[in-house]
């Protein structure tokens, strides 16, 4: 500590347990573990001093964005030091030539996309979390959002790093380039690691045209089956839309029971449709998604007159995450993925899976992507049950890959989905990966115990299900 | 280590469980909060504090003096509660924790001197009787009036003081009589037709230093068609108390405001100081385990309203047109009208409809002055960050008036003009600006 606090400062460096304590956990329950220390480097130097002295000694490294994670990735499980970017949250560069921006990995992903659309331009990533998470928290667990179908994760985004390795030395990748081919994508492989390889300390992003306008609109359906078509049917009919977010029915039911605000709750399902770009490709495709929902025996459709009224359209998928979380006292927000054609099918081996283990799951998420976000409402503290929705999860992951599928969409594998790996990658994935973290981090400093598992869970037929 | 275990002990009695269990830690909270915003650090944020709570509750941590410090910095302006998604009333969980933490200072022997004595005098002393109030308030004006104010200053004497003190002191109101504030009746007919019965919470601060805001309140009011009452035997609503963890004192105070405001039919209990409102609308949980009074807080919380909320709930605008000379008008929230009362909207309703006056909203209008009761004189150098933060935003919009509704707020908006504004702007209480406003279109 002393030599840290010599290295880089004693006033970025603190190790009282009331700070300790606040840097002991992310968004993710019934995850925690304290720090030894939490650094706030204020330079690529300052990170490259604390590294060295890490990889000497042998002290776990974090890095934490705002820690609003959802799969125990910035908790720091085996303790050592919390890489916190407070002081490296800077915008270095708008290069509207190139149209790109270069950033420090603190910056607010909101303050990022509000800076470049001031200029007309567009970073279309948007995670849920951006108004809080960080853009290095966002390339480290390549985080995805609402407008991932039409516009891709965060990955898509990318051009090029700047990041430290454990040893300390600076590695650079990419550049502001749409073409660069030369060697293995370093790029790729740092993006969405999880902290477990080095450490970002600056970042190039791709920017696009901010769409001239938007249009917004909700459909219902009387059950998740003529939704789910709807969905595959918009694409077929090259639709790309820039939102298609689905609810299901007790999503639905939950909300209003909330907010009241007049949902019917004897529908099956709800879908949330945007399209933005040129007016006249927006109305186009508003009308044709909007024939599509009535082909497919739609109940209602309403589009959204002025941004007012858009805004209540969205009103209802933008609390849904409120309205489970009242719930109950403990919300844990899951994060399967389907190929499209799937989202049926998997809304309704999720509900079966529910029954089985008779606990709460109510789905909502971005049916365009396949991206589903099962959500449990629970309660930590009764360990029975705790017991039964992680063998609930545990059968849902196995469902969504036996339907094609992935145990993540955005949210990262972290501690939480470790053990479920293996089953996405198989063995040989596993052995690629270990070995590409061992060339980046021999001694194993970088965020230990995440996305690694000591050992794979056994994978069995969903067990609920007989 | 054996008392801080004492303390440990003290505040899992005292801590609700399940609302700290009811914290799932998204977040959401981050971008609302002051304190966080100025520091980001995660022990600043109403999610580290509750963590830190819940870390002492669960054994995690000794609650040392970090852990009080980062309890006293919270500005309490509670912008993170309407930002939870899952509800959490982070308010309840720092009360009850800072009043752990008085209980046990006090219990061991543990406060200083000069604390306890600050304590006594001020929460003891000046708010929790309305006499003593108004003679310390007494005194203010013979200091302003006799000439003590001028001398005090060209002595320097106030040098002497700590610097936000010697600030403070600048831009305290002008006390008017004892005898015109003696003067006011109990009950106030309705101007025309009546269209509600209320009742007027007049506050401690509010009556004394603020007189003129609360008889301009009244005024409206009249305007507005409410018979009003203003019971005599009501009491500080104790906010202070409650916010310092002074819980025995608030409770003693809500009580006797219950009781002077029951025996009143009326439809509302109105207030214009947005601190007091959310204090008072929280007597039910203040009260809640006792079986005498739960009930009576209740009915008594049900009935709370903020005066802009009731203007434009009975029609004022209807009835009474608004106009000002030329010039462009900002408000300043207060926090807990805003985040506790939910009243943002009415004040802007009410600005936008003077006639004359252009309003502008300023960025952030709904994030924290830095006032926040007594915290500018406890905590001077956050505050002072944040405020210089605010006139930033303030200093944007250009604009002459600064409206606010909460005399804290209005006096840090006056200390905030007077640091980091421009000679040509001017701070001033919703009501005030509202009776410039009605006497303007008059004339």
């Amino acid at each position: 500590m002393t030599q840290l606090r010599e290295k880089i400062g004693a006033d970025v460096v603190f190790t009282d347990s009331t700070t300790r304590l606040a840097y002991s956990f992310d968004a993710t329950p019934n995850y925690q573990a304290m720090p030894d220390a939490i650094v706030a480097p204020r330079s690529t130097e300052d990170v490259q001093a604390v590294l060295r002295l890490c990889h000497e000694h042998r002290i776990p490294v974090v890095p934490r964005g705002s820690a609003t994670n959802l799969a125990g990735g910035t908790t720091p499980l085996s303790g050592g030091v919390v890489m916190d970017f407070r002081h490296m949250d800077k915008i270095v560069e708008i290069d509207e030539k190139n149209l790109t921006v270069t950033v420090e990995p603190g910056c607010i992903t909101a303050h990022l996309a509000q800076a470049v659309e001031a200029r007309g331009l567009f970073y279309p990533p948007d995670p849920s979390s951006m108004k809080i998470s960080t853009i290095g928290g966002n390339i480290s667990e390549n985080s995805g959002g609402l407008r991932g179908l039409k516009y891709g994760v965060t990955a898509d985004y990318v051009l090029a790093l700047e990041a430290v390795l454990p040893n300390g030395e600076v590695l650079r990748t990419g550049g502001k380039l749409a073409k660069d081919v030369a060697g293995y994508d370093l790029t790729r492989v740092l993006v969405g690691s999880e902290g477990t390889l080095a450490v970002i300390t600056q970042a190039t992003l791709k920017l696009i045209p901010l769409p001239e306008t938007k249009q917004t609109m909700l459909a219902y359906f009387e059950d998740l089956d003529s939704a789910a078509r709807t969905v595959s049917r918009i694409i077929e009919n090259r639709v790309i839309p820039a939102t298609l977010e689905l609810m299901d029915k007790k999503t639905i039911e939950v909300v209003e029971a909330y907010a009241n605000i007049g949902l019917p709750t004897d529908v099956g399902a709800l879908l949330l449709l945007e399209q933005d770009g040129p007016l006249d490709v927006v109305r186009r495709d508003i009308e044709a998604m909007h024939a599509v929902c009535l082909e497919e025996g739609a109940l209602s459709v309403e589009v959204a007159r002025d941004e007012a009224h858009a805004e209540t359209l969205r009103y209802a998928r933008r609390i849904a995450l409120s309205a489970l979380a009242r719930l109950s006292p403990t919300t844990i927000l899951e994060d399967a993925t389907v190929p499209r054609s799937e989202i049926a099918e998997m809304v309704r081996r999720i509900e079966a899976i529910g029954r089985a283990y008779d606990i709460q799951i109510a789905t909502f998420g971005h049916a365009g992507d396949g991206n589903l976000h099962p959500t449990v409402a629970t309660d930590a503290r009764n360990h029975e049950e705790m017991k039964r929705v992680e063998a609930a999860f545990a059968d849902i992951f196995a469902a969504a890959l036996d339907l094609g599928g992935t145990i993540t969409g955005e949210h990262g594998v972290g501690a939480m989905k470790a053990p479920y790996l293996e089953w996405k990658l198989g063995p040989a994935g596993i052995d690629v990966m270990k070995g590409i973290k061992l060339a980046f981090d021999p001694h194993g400093i970088m965020n230990p115990q995440k996305m690694f598992a000591k050992a794979a869970k056994k994978r069995i037929v969903q067990g609920g299900l007989s | 280590m054996k008392q801080r275990t004492e303390l440990a002990t003290r505040m899992t009695e005292k801590l609700d469980y399940e609302e700290m269990l009811g914290c799932m830690r998204c977040g959401f909270c981050l971008p609302t909060c002051p304190t966080y915003i100025r520091s980001k650090d995660e022990s600043a944020s109403p999610r580290g504090r509750i963590a830190i709570m819940k870390g002492v509750v669960d054994g995690l941590i000794e609650p040392d003096e970090g852990v009080e410090k980062t309890l006293n910095e919270c500005l309490g302006c509670l912008a993170c509660e309407p930002a939870c998604p899952a509800g959490v009333r982070y308010s309840v969980l720092l009360e009850d924790a800072r009043a752990a933490i008085t209980e046990h200072k006090r219990a061991t022997g543990q406060m200083p001197v000069r604390e306890r004595l600050v304590r006594k005098v001020v929460f003891d002393g000046l708010f929790l009787n309305k006499a003593k109030m108004e003679t310390a308030t007494g005194f203010l004006r013979f200091y302003q009036q006799s000439g003590v104010q001028t001398l005090t200053h060209k002595l320097r004497i106030l040098d002497w003081f700590p610097d936000q003190l010697q600030k403070m002191e600048t831009i305290l109101p002008t006390v008017p009589p004892k005898t015109e504030r003696r003067r006011r009746p109990e009950r106030i007919p309705a101007t025309g037709a009546t269209t509600a019965r209320v009742a007027f919470f007049s506050g401690c601060l509010m009556d004394t230093m603020f007189y003129e805001t609360n008889a301009n309140t009244i005024k409206l009011l009249q305007a507005a068609g409410c018979d009003i009452v203003i019971p005599k035997t009501q009491q500080c609503c104790g906010a202070l108390h409650g916010h310092a963890g002074e819980q025995t004192g608030a409770v003693t105070l809500a009580k006797q405001n219950i009781a002077a405001f029951e025996a009143e039919d009326v439809d509302y209990i109105i207030t214009n100081a947005g601190g007091c409102g959310a204090f008072l609308i929280g007597y039910d949980h203040l009260l809640k385990h006792d079986p005498e009074w739960a009930e009576r807080a209740e009915r008594f919380t049900a009935k709370i309203k903020d005066f802009a909320s009731i203007l434009i709930e009975v029609g004022f605008l209807d009835r009474v047109p608004l106009s000002l000379p030329e010039q462009l008008i900002t408000y300043q929230d207060s926090c807990h009208l805003r985040n506790v009362q939910k009243g943002a909207l009415a004040p802007r309703v009410l600005l936008q409809a003077i006639e004359g006056a252009v309003y502008i909203e300023q960025k952030h209008a709904d994030h924290c002055c830095g006032s926040a009761g007594v915290y500018n004189l406890l905590q001077p150098v956050i505050a002072n960050d944040i405020l210089e933060m605010k006139m930033g935003h303030v200093n944007v919009t250009a604009a002459q008036t600064i409206v606010t509704s909460n005399p804290g707020c209005h006096m840090q908006m006056q200390l905030g003009i007077q640091e980091h504004g421009t000679d040509s702007m001017r701070a001033v209480h919703l009501a005030d600006l509202l009776v410039e406003a009605m006497d303007h279109h008059a004339i």
